[in-house]
This record gives C-alpha cells, structure tokens and sequence, in this order.
C-alpha cells in the first residue's frame, strides 16, 4: 500500500502528463507483480464489488475520533469527500504496517462473507496500521470512489514504455474482460494472440471537435460526411458463435440488447461493427430520453422492447472473417460494410442494423447547411473523415472529426447554491438556476461547470454576502446574478416545477450586463420544445 | 465585562476595546496582522515586538504604548496583562481582571512551539475568548518539525534537478517561521520585499538565516535557492524571474486536498500559526473557562461541540476577523509590495 499511496499522491499532486508517466513507470518498475496488475485494474476503471457499506465505515470512524454524527456530517460537508473525510478525523496513527495491495484487495473482496464484527475489527485494525496518504487510498478501495487522475492512454503509455511495447498492442491488451485475480500483468501484456480472449473489442477511434473553419479542410471530395447520432456509442462483436456488445466505456453490455442476439445468424463469425446504438422506429432515430427509459430497466418487459426498440447505426468495419480491418482505408472498410450489410439483409429482413448514410454535398456550404439540420434529425451534428484514413486507436486530431451543432442556451437566475465536491470543496459552485414564470422565479436546471476558477471564488464570495436563508447545506441567495445556460436538448418534464429538463446543462458565460429581469421565461422555453419537434 | 458591538470587542469597565475593526478611543491590539491591528483609532496599546510592525502598517506617527507579557496596568479599575499566544511575534492574550472576575480574549493563537513567537500559555479564567478557524475534528496538523524537515527535502531535490523553491506564507509570522527552520546549506535564500520589509522589524533576539533580497535574482548564477513570498505573489509576472521552479503554499488549509489542488501549487504544507482540532480543545480545557466565546472559524459548529461535550455556555460570536486566508490576496500584503518596489 506505501508504494500504491506514493503513487497516488504522486500523481495527483501533478497536472504534467509526464510527470504522471513518469510515476507510474517508476511504480510498475518496482512494483511486486500481483500488485502491478491490480493497480492496472485499478487505474483503468475495474472496481470490484463493493463489501462494506459507507455508513458502517462512517461509524466505525466516529467511534474511533470520539465524534458524533452531526459533527462527522459538518465535517463531511466542508471536506466534500468522504473518504478524506474518515482519512483526517481519524485519530492520527501510531504504528504503520505494509500491506501489500493485492493482498489488501483480495481482503476486500472477501468481506461480503464476513459478519459485521469481523468487518468492523478488521477496517479499525488496518486505519491504525496506516499513514494519512495510505488511508485515503484504502477509504477510497473500500468506499468503491477509486479514482484518479490519469487516463486510459498515460497508463497505456507507461506500460508501453515500462514493458517496451507498442502502445496499440498495450492497448488491445488491456481490453475486454479480465481479472486482476487470476491473470498476472506479464500474461495479460505478453499474450498470444490466438489466446486473447475473443470477446476483446477494439480501442476506439475518438473525434476532437472541429477548430478551424470547414473550409480548411481542403477538398471535401477527400472527406466522408455523416450525421453524429446521439446514442451509445458501441461495438458488436460476433466471434466463436458468440455475441458481445461492448460500449465506449468498455462495458459489456450484451444482455440490455436481446434485440442483436439475431446477429448470430445473419453474420460471418469474426466480424466486427463500430456504430451508434439508438432507439429507431420506421427507419428514424428516436430522441435519446427513449433509451434512457430502457437502459435504467433491469428486467426488458415485452412493453418497453416495444416502445423503445433498438438498432445499431453502422459506422465501421473493424474486422471481417477474423481479420483486423484498422490499417486500411475508410473507402475499403466502408464498401466492406456495405457488402457485409447487404448481405446480412438478404438472409434476414427486419436486420437491426442500418447503415449510417453518407451525405453528399457538393461543396462546404452544403456540408455547413447539413449541419444545421441536425437538431432536426435528432442528431449532434456531423462526422467528418478523411476517406483515406486508417482506423486510429484513441482520441486523435487531423483524420477525423466532430462538428456539433452550436449549443442552445438560455438566460436564468441564480437562486440557490450548495458548495462542491472534491477539488471544488468549501466553495459555493454548484448553482440551481430559474427562469420567470409570471411574476415567479421558478427553478428550472442546475449546472456545475463552465466558470473559470477566478470566477468561482467572486461568485463563492458574492454568494456569502448575499444569502438570504439557509436550508442544511443550501443558500438562497439574492436573485440577482444571470447566467447564459447551454445545453444540447430540452425536453417537457412533469416532475419538475418548470415543466421541462434539459440535457448537458452547464454554464456558458456569467452574464454582467444583465439584470434579472431579463432572464428567459418559461413560455421562451416551452416554444422552443415546440419549435424543435419533428 | 466584555461586549461585542459594532466596532469590535468592548471592555466597558475599562473604556477600551480589543482588536476594534472601526476607528474608537483606545485599542489594545492582540497582534499585527491586518484583521487585527486596523487603522484609525486614538491610542494603541500592544506588546512591544508588535510596535515595529504596527507603525509600519498604520504609520509611523501613531500613538502606541507597548507592555511587556505579564506587565500590569490599571484602566479604570480593571487589571489589564498580555500573555504569550505563541501565534506569531508579539502576539498576546488580554487578561481583565475586575471584580473577582478574569476574562482573557486570547486573539490568534496556537500550541505548537515555532521558535519565533514565545509559546502560548494557558489562563486560569472565567470567561475565555476563542477562535475557530481550525474547529473542526478533520484538522490535524502533523509535528511541525516534520513539516519543516518535508521543506528542506523538497527544497534540496528541486535544487539537485537546478530548479529553484518558492514558498509560500504569510510576510508577518509564516515567512520567519519557514525562514527560521530552513537548511543554509541546500542554497540560497531570497524573500520577496514584503517579507524582508517585515525581518527588518523583527526584534533582535531572532535569529534568522541571512537572506538576500529579490530583486539581486540572477538567473543563470543562482539555480537552486528558495524565494519566500507572501500569497498574493501566486500566479503573478513577479514569480516568472525565478523559472523553472516548483512552488511549495503553507498553510493549514493544506491539510484538505481540495484546497491543495485548487491552489495550483506543486506542494502543500501543513503548517499553521492556528490551532488545530486537539490544540483548540487542550487550550480551553486549560483555562477552566466556563464561558467561551466563540469568534472567526466554523464558530457556530465548534461552539455546539463545546456545549455537548465539555458542558461550557459556549457561544458563538460575529466578528471581522478572518484567520487563516490563502483565497484571496490579503491587502497588507499588497500594500507592501507597492511599498517595496
């Protein structure tokens, strides 16, 4: 756990990625092995299941701080974290110990057996054995909050380096389902292709939004257009006689999607599509709060399948009879698609697949007119990609990208605010906006982000001088600030008092020169509901 | 005897206040950073390290009379003492004693010995005065010879990879206190015109590593040395002369990982001229007050902990007073800055 916790503290203290490379090839350098593979998990986002519940942890703090639980719960309010916060109210430790990560992990796992009294000994015993930076890191494994700021590509990066290993292949390696438990980090980085597990999907190629004017692109004859749909960005991967479907995030999420379970007979075995998973009917995509109602479901009655059918929005072929497809052109891969796509239709009619449409423009005033059509299509925007391109690993400039429509925005009224969380702890940041609806502020979106740091601390102070009342952690302030609000959708919503929810709020620029009177009213934005339907 | 008004804490027997943020007729004044020791009022009465420090900041031509600790007056019949508050250079609790009753407002103070400021001494009394800037059982604060030992080992790798050390603390109290524990032997040691201001009016009895001046910087001859500087040097033109560097803040808002990352500095330090958790509670223990008055801090929490578990009549109190502040550039520091350049 010292090295782990010197790794964290290592990395978090810095914001230079090298810094952060540098830490974690010195870590893996020196690491024991079943710890180093652990770490790997750790780092990339594996968290295994959660044994000990936060409010048994919080009291088997307050007793050991001598504290009680309205005291813990000011504390916590001020710290914004809850595992800092049990770090620092315990009572300093006196003796240290070093555990060993995996062994601390698989001791973490193996609590979900135990009863309370073990769990309880065990949690107090190892606090007192630790230093402060060592506890964080275990309140963090054992509260399940394990996070940390480094990203999939600096850790593939360090064990590229570290192992002297292409990043790419790192990167496929570190894909896909496996078990710090059983698998060490040598025999995940070092194995043999044949072996890799065939539900592995491939890294995915990610667009940075557009920078410079279209036009700068050169000749839009080099370039493929398609809308951006807004979905689940997704890979279906159909090997052994067996499907997977993988989201952006890695996450296997075969079972949400009984609908590509057909698959299996209309496709080759070693076939895989990069594409948008949307609820479409007839042909048209559906908004996204459509699938939401069916992603939050466990059980997919009958009812919902029907309400909210899904289908697959094909952008591209990775791989066809086995073979990886990334390192030729976006031209081959595309009429490869085709091909695959037609086929699979002549054996199967109602295929939910469809193929997403290029648009041909004749020039980049089309392109820019398609673009804004595409609230109208239920979509973000476009793709552009060079037609040449291969199929890159990662978020990557130059060979394509995303050009999302402007946002929408509106102007509300800061009415309340709450302090934040983690590096934004103990300052009022996070702000519950309203608009006028009649005579009445009524709150209609929250937002967090979008203010630059200098600005939080005059909105932090300005919100301490002008509150009004208190309501446990809440401030009613003055309705005096307006800030322009952007967001990507608007949708009618009963639950809330406004009538309507927005998508992706956040706050767009802090409006000085206008006063409250001049925030939008709920009728502006009931008529653009309106105005964007279809 | 005391009260809490307008102007600030009110010895009404006595006919003088304590720390007053507005302009009165006489002010005993606890230390002299900004919150405490304001400008405008008719006669001033502090410790005698304090003075040097008042008159630079409120003017040379005030009136100030200066007490040594323990040294008695009388003021309309009440008996008036400083005692040591350990915060930082001449900083003092007032003792009243009148009628058979003892109050002591105790202004800033800690437990910690800096080896600058004469340590902090309890005071048997009734009624007892208190800050809360740190009241919060999260506040831990390590053994400062720890922290210090951190900064010198800090220092010496930045100086091993030719990079130079800024650190950041208060110019009146922090600044001496970093100065006093640093290692000569690592490099050399500048100061931002603020903190030299600030030694120049340190009592002779300090002994402080030499230091040279900011402005004799020479990059290409001085690779290495530590540069302290007060909070409002963050993120300025000024601190571009000394790249590359690493930039190390002190302060017991350190101790909390939010405030570390969102001041932008490469290293936190937890060192702090306030009392933490343990030392707020030790300390009011030990004058065996029954009253406590709670000011500047999480006031309205550690006065509720004081009720519930030491049974005090503990209450909290509004003041100007603002402890512990690395969020925004305190004036003081600024004033003198433009006076040093």
């Amino acid at each position: 756990m010292k090295k782990f916790a010197e790794l964290y503290t290592a990395i978090d203290e810095t914001t230079k990625t090298n810094a952060k490379v540098d830490a974690l090839v010195h870590y893996f350098s020196e690491a024991d092995e079943k710890d180093a593979i652990w770490c790997v998990a750790l780092l990339i986002g594996k968290k295994p299941k959660r044994t000990i519940k936060t409010a048994e942890l919080k009291s088997w703090c307050m007793e050991l701080a001598g504290i009680e639980e309205w005291l813990f719960e000011e504390s916590y309010h001020v710290v914004g974290d809850l595992a800092e916060t049990i770090t620092l109210a315990l009572p300093p430790s006196k003796e240290r110990k070093d555990f060993s990560l995996h062994g601390t992990m698989d001791k973490i796992m193996s609590l979900d057996k135990v009863s309370e009294e073990e769990k309880r000994e065990y949690v107090q015993t190892t606090w007192n054995l630790l230093s402060t930076p060592e506890r964080f890191v275990f309140n963090k494994l054992t509260t399940g909050s394990f996070r940390i700021g480094v990203s999939q590509q600096l850790v593939i990066k360090a064990l590229a380096k570290q192992f002297h290993l292409d990043e790419n292949i790192v990167s496929h390696r570190l894909t896909g389902k496996w078990d710090p438990v059983n698998v060490t980090l040598k025999g995940l980085l070092f194995s043999d292709n044949k072996n890799d597990d065939h539900s592995k999907p491939y890294p995915f190629y990610l667009a940075y939004q557009l920078e410079v004017p279209a036009e700068e692109l050169g000749d839009l004859n080099e370039w493929q257009v398609e809308r951006k749909y807004d979905g689940i960005r997704g890979q279906i991967i159909i090997r052994d006689k067996q499907l997977f479907v993988w989201s952006r995030g890695e996450e296997l999420i075969t079972e949400k999607f009984p609908e590509f379970n057909s698959l299996l007979n209309s496709l080759p075995d070693g076939t895989v599509i990069d594409g948008e998973i949307l609820p479409m009917k007839d042909g048209k995509p559906l908004p996204f709060h459509v699938m939401q109602t069916r992603t939050s479901r466990k059980n997919l009655s009958k009812k919902i399948l029907e309400d909210a059918p899904l289908m697959m929005m094909c952008y591209d072929l990775l791989e066809l009879e086995y073979n990886d497809l990334r390192n030729e052109s976006m031209n081959m891969r595309r009429t490869k698609l085709e091909n695959l796509l037609s086929e699979a239709y002549a054996k199967m009619k109602d295929l939910p697949l469809v193929i997403s449409p290029v648009l041909e423009c004749k020039d980049w005033d089309e392109v820019k007119s398609e673009r804004l059509k595409a609230r109208e299509c239920l979509c973000e925007g476009l793709m552009l990609k060079r037609k040449d391109s291969v199929y890159e690993v990662g978020r990557r400039k130059g060979n394509w990208w995303k050009w999302k429509v402007d946002a929408l925005t509106v102007d509300g009224v800061l009415i309340y605010a709450q302090k934040g969380h983690g590096r934004r702890a103990n300052l009022y940041t996070d702000y519950t906006f309203a608009i006028w609806d009649g005579e009445q502020l009524v709150p209609f979106t929250k937002a967090y982000s979008g203010l630059t740091d200098k600005e939080l601390l005059q909105v932090d102070n300005w919100i301490k001088k002008n509150t009004i009342d208190k309501f446990g952690p809440v401030r009613s302030v003055k309705a005096e600030l307006v800030f322009e609000i952007a967001f990507e959708g608007i949708q009618p919503s009963p639950r809330h008092k406004s009538g309507i929810a927005l998508r992706f709020p956040r706050i767009a620029r802090w409006r000085t020169d206008k006063s409250p009177n001049e925030a939008n009213t709920k009728n502006d934005l009931l008529q653009l509901i309106q105005s964007l339907k279809v | 005897m005391l009260k809490f008004d307008r102007f600030g804490i009110f010895c009404e027997p006595a006919g003088v206040y304590i720390d007053p943020w507005k302009p009165v007729e006489k002010a005993i004044i606890t230390h002299a950073h900004s919150d405490h020791a304001r400008w405008g009022s008719k006669h001033y009465l502090a410790h005698h390290d304090s003075i040097p420090i008042i008159k630079l900041r409120l003017g040379a031509d005030i009136s100030v009379q200066g007490l040594d600790y323990y040294e008695t007056i009388d003021m309309n019949g009440v008996k008036i003492s400083l005692h040591p508050a350990g915060h930082i250079t001449g900083s003092a609790q007032v003792k009243m004693e009148h009628k058979g009753k003892v109050w002591v407002a105790s202004g800033d103070y800690k437990l910690q010995n800096d080896n600058v400021s004469v340590p902090f001494e309890p005071i048997k009394c009734d009624h007892f005065v208190t800050e809360s800037t740190f009241g919060l059982p999260i506040y831990n604060f390590p053994d400062p010879q720890i922290v210090h030992h951190d900064i010198n080992a800090w220092w010496k790798t930045n100086n091993e990879q030719g990079k130079n050390s800024i650190i950041i603390g208060y110019a009146l109290g922090k600044a001496q206190r970093i100065l006093k524990h640093l290692d000569p032997s690592i490099g050399n040691i500048y100061t931002h015109g603020a903190v030299a201001n600030i030694n120049l009016r340190m009592p002779e009895k300090l002994i402080l590593p030499d230091t040279r001046p900011a402005v004799e910087f020479i990059k290409k001859e001085n690779a290495g040395s530590i540069i302290v500087a007060p909070p409002s040097a963050i993120g300025t033109p000024w601190l571009k002369r000394f790249e590359p560097f690493s930039l190390g803040i002190c302060s017991g808002w350190m101790q909390l990982r939010g405030a570390r990352r969102r001041r932008g500095g490469d290293r936190g330090f937890v060192l702090s001229d306030h009392c933490d958790w343990q030392q707020l509670n030790t300390a009011i223990k030990a004058t065996g007050a029954e009253n406590i008055y709670v000011t500047h801090g999480y006031k309205s929490i550690y006065a509720k902990w004081l009720r519930d578990e030491y049974k005090l009549n503990a209450v909290e109190v509004d003041t100007l007073y603002e402890g512990e502040n690395i969020e925004e550039n305190k004036p003081e520091e600024n004033e003198q800055a433009e006076e040093v350049q």
